[in-house]
């Protein structure tokens, strides 16, 4: 950090060149007091998020809740077809964007010439897919996997393809990050004892950048499972009463059934959304403090 | 010495089996183009739209018996929430950014940064739900006494822009970390104070990269859709007044792809000419953040 050092410098220059007037002293008091209420605005929104949805979800929460399906009288509704799904979408989006990621990041960092038109091209439109609204990707999953060339119908196979496309440019960045941190002297190492450009790859730099792979590859998914727009479009069931069977049964997912209870204008209902708040809460949580633990406790430095 | 080297057949198809994985990214740009501007050109040949009055038409209700395709109401709500958004979003973002990179030892920008960004990582849905069931009912109606609707235009584009404030923060702050020291340093000599190197120096030099992170914040709102789908309302208005429901392009395209609308229905294709324009809208600013995050790049990497 570049800017650290402002702190380490020998002599202030006020002491140079004298003391600024009161009124300057004052400006700069009330400035940096402004930047940090600016700062804290956005803390204090997230505390009082947490809190009022954790007061109003947790008298809700019990075994019976996390084990039971959706019900059209509340006190028996709950999420099990919910976190079943979720755990189905999580399956599919890890096996879509493992490969298709680490190889599109390897291509790019290993690979390709950027002189070449077509490369800054496949950069530019990895840069714009992430950025592209979510919901955008929903219509494309009802066009392309629901209907259309695929024809999968609303099922969690259509859902979790349409999910790790959202979550596509996530994992390519992260994992050409990871890939980049590898400094060049382990690869130059291989290939001078005589590997060839992908042995030096696959035994040296990919062992190596795992850690930080697994940690982008973590944090996508656990992106990929907070998205309810792209699932309004190609899963639409919120009233599923049985888990998913196999790729091509129809599911519901925890944001969809929180959207579904918020809508509902029954004050009992909008609690049940609450507590499936907190259950999607905590398996976010779950999923980030892995991804922080394993890039702590793994990443090497050079 | 070495002699030719042996060439591998292998090596070539590893080469080109990832080409081919970072082609199907583009493939997946080209999908959504050919998928969102199929449909739209089917939307414009049926007989009850025309293109005129769909960009200017004042009434949005392609599902009504008489129906009606303007896209004004919904384009508008849109840019009315990502305004109210943004007048949030911009000093919240900046001032954060200015803060951490300015003030902040690195103790609290190393508990700042990440709990800004556990901000970033909550669902929208979860912020839909907190806009509806205790922003607009406890803050704008009870504490701010404003006449607010159930859903209003407001109370989602509020929580719409606290949701990009850490997007604004972050892109803002390696922005204003990339600031060559020796400028600060050039400042500090001649007597200026911290606010004035901040302000004076730092903000002005960061510029194309602060503006970067506005743009990029603006293209979250424009997208954003559970958020408004949730507490702004469907009902799409020409109205300006915010304290009243309205609807965005997201919002309207998230309602009608509820429910089971049948592939080649009015419906149906009206979902992709909102996506399209939404896709156009988004397109259009991402790449001029692109090319703003490149110039600050340029000028001091």
């Amino acid at each position: 950090m570049t800017t650290t050092s402002v702190d380490e410098r020998p002599v202030p220059a006020e002491e140079v060149i004298g003391r600024p007037s009161a009124g300057g002293h004052l400006k700069d008091r009330a400035f940096k007091a402004g930047l940090i209420g600016l700062t804290s605005v956005g803390l204090i929104v997230l505390a009082v998020l947490l809190v009022t949805t954790f007061l109003d979800g947790a008298p809700s929460l019990s075994l019976e809740f996390l084990t039971s399906f959706p019900s059209a009288f509340p006190e028996k509704a709950g999420i099990e077809s919910a976190i079943t799904g979720t755990l189905w979408l999580m399956v599919i989006v890890g096996a879509v964007i493992i490969p298709l990621g680490v190889a599109t990041a390897l291509y790019l960092e290993e690979y390709a010439d950027v002189n070449r038109w077509w490369n800054r091209v496949i950069e530019v439109n990895i840069q714009n897919l992430a950025a592209v609204p979510s919901i955008v990707y929903g219509i494309l999953g009802l066009a392309y996997f629901v209907r259309g060339p695929l024809s999968l119908g609303r099922t969690v196979l259509a859902g979790g393809l349409t999910l790790s496309l959202v979550v596509l440019p996530v994992v390519i960045i992260t994992t050409r990050e990871a890939i980049r941190a590898v400094p060049p002297s382990i690869k130059e190492g291989a290939l001078a004892l005589g590997a060839t450009r992908w042995q030096a790859i696959w035994r040296q730099i990919l062992p190596a950048s795992v850690p930080g792979i697994a940690t982008g590859v973590i944090l996508s998914v656990s992106r990929a499972i907070g998205e309810t727009a792209p699932l309004i479009l190609v899963g639409a069931a919120t009233f599923v009463a049985f888990n998913p069977t196999g790729l091509d049964s129809p599911f519901t997912a925890l944001p969809l059934q929180i959207f579904s209870w918020t809508s509902q204008p029954d004050e009992d209902f909008k609690a049940l959304a609450a507590a499936a708040i907190i259950v999607l809460l905590v398996i976010l949580a779950v999923l980030n403090g892995l991804a922080i633990w394993l890039r702590n406790r793994y990443q090497r430095k050079w | 010495m070495f002699g030719a080297p042996r060439r591998r057949l292998g090596e070539r198809a590893i080469a080109v089996a990832l080409a081919a994985a970072a082609a199907a990214s583009v493939l997946v740009t080209i999908g959504i183009i050919v998928s969102l501007a199929g449909e739209t050109l089917a939307f414009f040949a049926d007989r009850a739209v025309k293109v005129g009055q769909f960009l200017t038409g004042p009434e949005w209700s392609p599902l009504f018996s008489d129906p009606q395709f303007g896209i004004r109401p919904l384009v508008q709500g849109t840019l009315i929430i990502t305004l109210i958004a943004m007048v949030v979003a911009v000093p919240l973002g900046i001032g954060t950014a200015a803060y951490l990179s300015e003030y902040a030892s690195p103790r609290v920008r190393k508990t700042v940064k990440p709990t800004l960004e556990l901000l970033a990582g909550v669902p929208t849905v979860v912020f839909g739900y907190f806009a509806l069931t205790f922003f607009t009912p406890k803050i704008l109606n009870d504490i701010l006494g404003l006449d607010v609707a159930v859903f209003n235009g407001l109370a989602g584009g509020i929580i719409v822009g606290v949701m990009i404030i850490p997007t604004v923060a972050s892109v803002a702050e390696d922005a204003m970390a990339a600031v060559p020291q020796g400028l600060r340093e050039g400042a500090y000599g001649m007597g200026a104070s911290r606010r004035q190197v901040a302000v004076r120096v730092v903000i002005p030099a960061a510029l194309s990269g602060i503006v970067a992170a506005v743009v990029l914040g603006a293209s979250r709102a424009v997208g954003e859709t559970m958020i408004v789908l949730i507490a702004a309302g469907q009902i799409p208005t020409t109205s300006l007044n915010p304290l009243k429901p309205m609807e965005t392009m997201t919002a309207f395209i998230g309602a009608t792809g509820k429910g089971d609308v049948p592939t080649g229905s009015t419906g149906y294709k009206a979902i992709f000419a909102v996506g399209f324009t939404l896709f156009v809208i988004t397109l259009v600013i991402n790449l001029i953040s692109i090319r703003f995050v490149r110039k600050y790049r340029q000028v001091y990497e």
